[in-house]
């Protein structure tokens, strides 16, 4: 076994390799970019290599100085994760002559899978089942029509040169044929400049099931069964899980057999995914073979309890593969989902910046698993995937493995870049993933149903979060009392007045909307007026995230948090945010910095930038002025319309001589 | 420490006697204290809002802490006076803490005649001003007045303790390191335009607050000169280019939050010059205290049992139990600060006013603050007490209670006649604060004594002359008198005039007193003599 191990890659997968790598004893080296230089996998690695600037082809795609700082550090091995140069052959053929094993698959199935055309050849040869269809040059209409009827319907027709869509057909029927081909031969012209086609299969509502297969030096090969894929938006995978819920034992053992002629086709050394397009009939069809570690491996090694980057080591480092097929059994469900730095409702654009806060929930070795790439306080950066982290659940049986995961994300906070994370616990409980039918598509086709606007807000929720502010409020005052007067009764916040209990005011803002409350009452015991009526809580407590209050006679438990400035409440399996209004804040008006620019100082204007009747934007420069030597820019103090310009380009002007009067804003003196 | 045991019944008859008339007292007070708060009426408060400002009490809440408690002083003053043209006086002050230090708030109420300074009101500001120097608490003014309610002038203008006095106070509290902060809400005329100038820093808010000498009007008049309030001192002028104010708010609530910045950058730090203790609840609920006082009061009642109602876990150390029984003095705590508490339990006689001195040295010596529970007729009277001289023995506690230098605090319970009231530290003895109690009275003696005192000088007269007096023209004479100092004895008659701090429901008592003694010790105690005591 290797003593020191190089990982090539960074975030959450550098922080796994480096976990098993320090239970096996094998010192970890981890690269990093100057982005990387204060990141997770730094701090855990046992020595780190600066290899280049922030943008990945300046350090983690860059084979020299990653070959030369595992040369330099005297690692045996290099791990190269996922992505970057995992699927790289020249990285592994640099390796390889600089006398470092690669911990990936021999050259020759990397450089045959890396081809899809040539993989899929391969596999026809092998016997794996493909899509049907036809690539052949005779483009005679009688004999496509031939080949369609051989394929068989629901079948697609492309544009051999095509993309986009352009010259692209679905067809329904044998009859539909003809015509459908004329026109996708028409458009493909057109587009083109070739109407050539070619026929495949259309798989319709397809499910995404791949295969973990194992192979190592010795001609030995297994598969560490399946896992599903089929959630997926815009072809990237939002939760995995094993088994799939969709297989019968029969097509599994079929599948599973496939997969290893599949590896075997290429003598595959390491670990390597087969992943299969499954049609709603049960068919399934050969798509690409992945040969490296995939991000969803962990739902295998719930399942079957081993260690997979402990496999690829031993594997690298010339043993035989732990197990035999017999010896490998599948124990219970396990899922898997990706927590990003993105933003749902903006299209998903991908988030960055420091993480404020990132609870994530705590992984017990059994039930949940965490795999992050980051601490709170890291940031995530623009210039990688922006994925925080992985959830893994394990549990008897599916039902059990979506609660524990519906639990899991409820401890799970982010605040800084957008997450999503209600989006996940908008998927978590939709009859799609909970009755196991999502197909491929699902999430682009219905993407409104999981990203949807702010819900109702349930009276319970409003309820909690008021009560927890209450006491929380309190908890601040008690805080607050000067170390000398530590019990003083000036803390004890129920707004005492003399000759009343005196009335808290409160205010939440919720979906746009603005809550006002007021309440009476201190330490547990409130009365509250809500715009419903009347609350009358008692016993109310917060233990961590965990309310507890009495109400209507009746005891209720809510999960509810402080995040920023909001509130976080879980009624139902939804998070309700509410943001904290202080009830009296000043809110500065997008108007409220005034209407004129006037001069700091005596000088001349040596520059104008706008004129009478432009919009400008605040902090807009607007005129240049010379005095004293040194230009000023003299900017706009907020946005609006210039009103007058009072300034003349070699104009002499005095101190606090109006240059630029703005429109006065409708509401500005409100 | 010694715990007292009640002997009421709080399930008896008697208590429940006891504590509807007190109930129907404290009822009354709310009712009092509530139409008070209306300020200046719903129209006024209407036009006042209309405009963008928030009216004083949510301006106090405002600028206070999140659930901060605020100790209102005097919200009864000039009740009954000026045929109610001045509810509270017009200004709402008291205590609340801000950025987690006590601070003193002086909040005009602009929907009371503008805000103008009715003679109560110039009251009531220097004494929120001498609560804040004696306690070293910080002062924030919300000004929104127009200066002195000019139809009493010669009442609100030329003493010492009149309009003038706010500045000097300004100036000799600012000497002393007590901050004074101003917000300017509305206007700030004449003499009222040295409040946000003799401050240490000023926020005016824009559009409301204006700050000048004279306004339009009185420069029109002066100079012929044409200008509108805004361009005359207004919040941009004065920010801007005269540097009165030193910040510029956009309302009410970002004027208040920049009040909140400044406080929290004043560098207050409060030294405990006292050993705490963890505060715990009394054994008996001070709501019982309602059934403990019985309706008259002239019935006598053990005043421990008010007193098992106040203190921490009911424990009180009495000094001297079996010697003068008619004052008890004892050491305890109230919210886990230490206090020695002087009650009195019946008329004062020499050996109480002895123990007492003895007992007020004893604090003065340990540097622990003072309460005191007033309920006096007096000091005994008669050849026998005046021949052993307990005038003498009166004026030691009252010497005592003049010099004392540690803090002090009074609540009238009960009545407050003659010299008692200077022994038991009346207003005239500068306890740092002074409440009274709904059912308690205070006057030079009681309404049926003066009565007595003057019929019989009456009698004495005409029987010289030799006339005669009939029974009835007696009762006829007398009744007037009685009628008299039952008003002006009367807790709302005495807290229009300031002659306290407010009066207070009785089981409010104890959360009362802990607000004041945290606030007390803001200030330093600092040593001093006593005077000659008579021996």
């Amino acid at each position: 076994m290797f003593q020191r191990v190089l990982i090539a890659n960074r975030g959450e997968i550098a922080c796994r390799v480096i976990a098993t790598c320090r239970r096996l004893g094998i010192e970890s080296v981890a690269v990093y970019s100057d982005a990387d230089a204060g990141a997770r996998h730094v701090r855990l690695a046992d020595q780190a290599v600066h290899i280049g600037g922030p943008r990945p082809a300046e350090s983690y795609l860059r084979t020299d100085a990653i070959v030369e700082a595992a040369r330099r550090t005297g690692a045996q091995a290099v791990h190269p994760g996922y992505g970057f140069l995992s699927e790289n052959a020249g990285f592994a053929r640099a390796l390889d002559a600089a006398g470092i094993a690669f911990v990936g698959p021999n050259l020759k199935a990397i450089e045959a899978m890396g081809s899809k055309a040539e993989a899929k050849a391969l596999m026809e040869r092998a016997g794996v089942p493909l899509v049907p269809g036809y690539h052949g040059a005779d483009q005679d209409a009688a004999l496509l029509a031939r080949e369609a009827a051989r394929i068989g319907f629901p079948l697609m027709i492309k544009a051999a040169a095509g993309g986009g869509g352009k010259g692209m057909r679905i067809v329904a029927d044998a009859a539909a044929f003809a015509g459908a081909l004329d026109s996708a031969r028409r458009e493909a012209a057109s587009a083109f400049g070739d109407d050539r086609v070619i026929l495949e299969r259309y798989v319709e509502r397809p499910r995404h099931i791949e295969f973990q297969v194992f192979g190592d030096r010795h001609g030995g090969i297994v598969h560490l069964g399946e896992r599903e894929c089929s959630a997926q938006r815009r072809y990237q995978k939002v939760l995995e899980e094993t088994p799939s819920p969709f297989l019968t034992a029969e097509r599994r053992a079929a599948m599973g057999e496939a997969a290893v002629q599949a590896a075997r086709a290429v003598d595959y050394v390491g670990a390597g995914t087969v992943e299969f397009i499954v049609g709603q009939d049960g068919g399934f069809y050969f798509m690409e073979m992945n040969t490296r570690l995939q991000v969803e491996h962990p739902v295998t090694e719930m399942v079957t309890g081993l260690d997979l980057v402990e496999w690829q080591l031993r594997v690298a480092a010339g043993e035989a593969l732990p197990l035999a097929q017999d010896d490998i059994v599948h124990r219970g469900h396990s899922i898997e989902l990706r927590l990003y730095a993105e933003d749902p409702e903006q299209g998903f654009l991908p988030g960055s910046g420091r993480l404020e806060t990132l609870r994530l929930p705590a992984a017990d070795g059994r039930h949940v698993r965490v795999d992050a790439g980051v601490d709170q306080g890291d940031t995530v950066s623009i210039f990688y995937d922006p994925m925080i982290a992985k959830l893994i659940v394990w549990d008897a049986d599916r039902p059990a493995a979506l609660a524990r995961l519906r639990d899991a994300l409820a401890g799970t906070d982010i605040a800084g870049p957008k997450a999503n994370v209600a989006f996940l616990e908008a998927l978590v409980r939709h009859p799609a993933v909970t009755g196991a039918t999502i197909d491929t598509g699902y999430l682009d086709r219905h993407l409104d149903e999981f990203v949807a606007a702010d819900a109702a807000l349930p009276e319970a929720a409003l309820r909690a979060v008021a009560v927890a502010e209450l006491l929380a409020v309190e908890a601040a005052a008690r805080a607050a009392a000067p170390a000398a007067d530590p019990h003083s009764p000036w803390a004890r916040a129920d707004a005492w007045r003399l000759g009343h209990a005196g009335r808290r005011a409160l205010a939440f803002e919720h979906g746009g909307q603005r809550i006002d409350l007021s309440a009476h009452g201190h330490d547990g015991r409130y009365r509250i007026e809500h715009p419903g009526g009347i609350w009358q809580v008692e016993a109310a407590r917060h233990d961590g995230d965990w309310l507890s209050l009495r109400h209507d006679g009746q005891a209720a438990r809510v999960r509810v948090r402080a995040l920023g400035g909001d509130w976080l409440a879980f009624v139902d399996g939804r998070r309700h945010r509410l943001h904290e209004v202080a009830p009296f804040a000043f809110e500065a008006a997008a108007g409220g910095a005034g209407d004129k620019v006037a001069a700091p100082m005596p000088g001349r204007i040596v520059a104008v930038h706008v004129a009478p009747g432009d919009a400008i934007e605040a902090d807009q420069e607007l005129l240049v002025m010379e005095a004293m030597k040194m230009e000023l820019a003299l900017r706009a103090p907020r946005a609006g319309t210039v009103a007058e310009l009072r300034a003349q380009v070699g104009e002499f002007v005095e101190a606090d001589v109006v240059l630029v009067l703005l429109a006065p804003t409708s509401g500005a003196s409100e | 420490m010694p715990v007292l045991t009640s002997q009421i019944d709080p399930r008896g008859e008697e208590f429940r006697r006891n504590a509807d008339h007190l109930r129907g007292l404290v009822e009354d007070l709310r009712a009092q204290m509530a139409a008070a708060a209306e300020g200046g009426g719903a129209k006024a408060r209407e036009k006042h809002t209309a405009r963008g400002k928030l009216l004083p009490r949510e301006r106090i809440r405002a600028l206070l802490d999140p659930g901060s408690p605020f100790l209102e002083l005097s919200p009864l003053a000039a009740h009954g006076m000026y045929d109610g043209a001045a509810p509270g006086a017009g200004v709402v002050t008291g205590i609340g803490r801000v950025a987690g230090t006590e601070v003193m708030v002086v909040a005009n109420d602009a929907t009371v005649k503008g805000g103008t300074y009715f003679p109560v009101t110039v009251k009531k500001h220097l004494r929120a001003q001498e609560i804040a120097l004696e306690n070293h608490l910080p002062c924030v003014y919300l000004v929104d007045s127009g200066g002195a309610f000019l139809p009493l002038q010669d009442e609100v203008f030329p003493d010492r303790d009149h309009f003038g006095r706010i500045f000097y106070n300004q100036a000799r509290l600012s000497a002393r390191n007590i901050p004074q902060v101003a917000v300017v809400m509305g206007s700030c005329t004449a003499g009222g335009a040295y409040v946000p100038a003799m401050s240490d820093e000023t926020v005016i808010v824009r559009e409301q607050g204006t700050i000048f000498l004279g306004g339009p009007p009185l420069v029109k008049a002066a100079t012929g000169e044409v200008v509108d309030a805004e361009a005359l001192g207004g919040a941009d002028v004065h920010t801007a280019v005269s540097g009165v104010a030193d910040h510029f708010a956009e309302n009410d609530q970002h004027a208040l939050a920049i009040a909140r910045d400044i406080v929290a950058h004043l560098n207050r730090r409060k030294a405990m010059p006292a050993a705490l203790r963890a505060p715990r609840e009394p054994l008996y609920d001070p709501a019982e205290l309602y059934g403990v006082l019985p309706p008259d009061t002239r019935q006598p009642y053990d005043v421990r049992e008010v007193i098992a109602r106040i203190v921490d876990g009911s424990e009180l150390q009495e000094f001297k139990p079996r010697y003068g029984k008619t004052l008890v003095t004892g050491f305890a705590h109230i919210h886990g600060y230490p206090v020695g508490i002087v009650a009195n339990n019946g008329i004062l006689f020499a050996e109480s006013a002895l123990k007492g001195a003895h007992f007020i040295e004893l604090c003065n010596q340990r540097d622990i603050p003072l309460v005191f529970l007033q309920n006096i007729t007096g000091f005994m009277v008669g050849r026998k007490y005046e021949n052993a001289g307990i005038a003498k023995d009166g004026a030691k506690m009252v010497t005592a209670v003049a010099c004392s230098h540690v803090p002090k605090f009074t609540v009238l319970i009960g009545g407050s006649f003659g010299a008692g009231n200077y022994a038991m530290c009346g207003r005239g003895y500068q306890p740092r604060f002074l409440w009274m109690w709904p059912n308690a009275r205070i006057s030079v003696m009681g309404g049926e004594q003066a009565a007595g005192v003057l019929a019989t000088v009456r009698r004495d007269g005409i029987e010289a002359g030799g006339g005669q007096w009939p029974k009835d023209e007696e009762e006829a004479f007398k009744a007037p008198i009685r009628e008299q100092y039952e008003r002006q004895g009367h807790p709302y008659y005495a807290t229009a005039r300031l002659w306290d701090d407010g009066v207070i429901d009785p089981a409010d008592t104890r959360r009362v007193l802990g607000l004041a003694l945290s606030a007390a010790f803001n200030a330093p105690i600092e040593k001093d003599r006593f005077g000659v005591f008579r021996m």
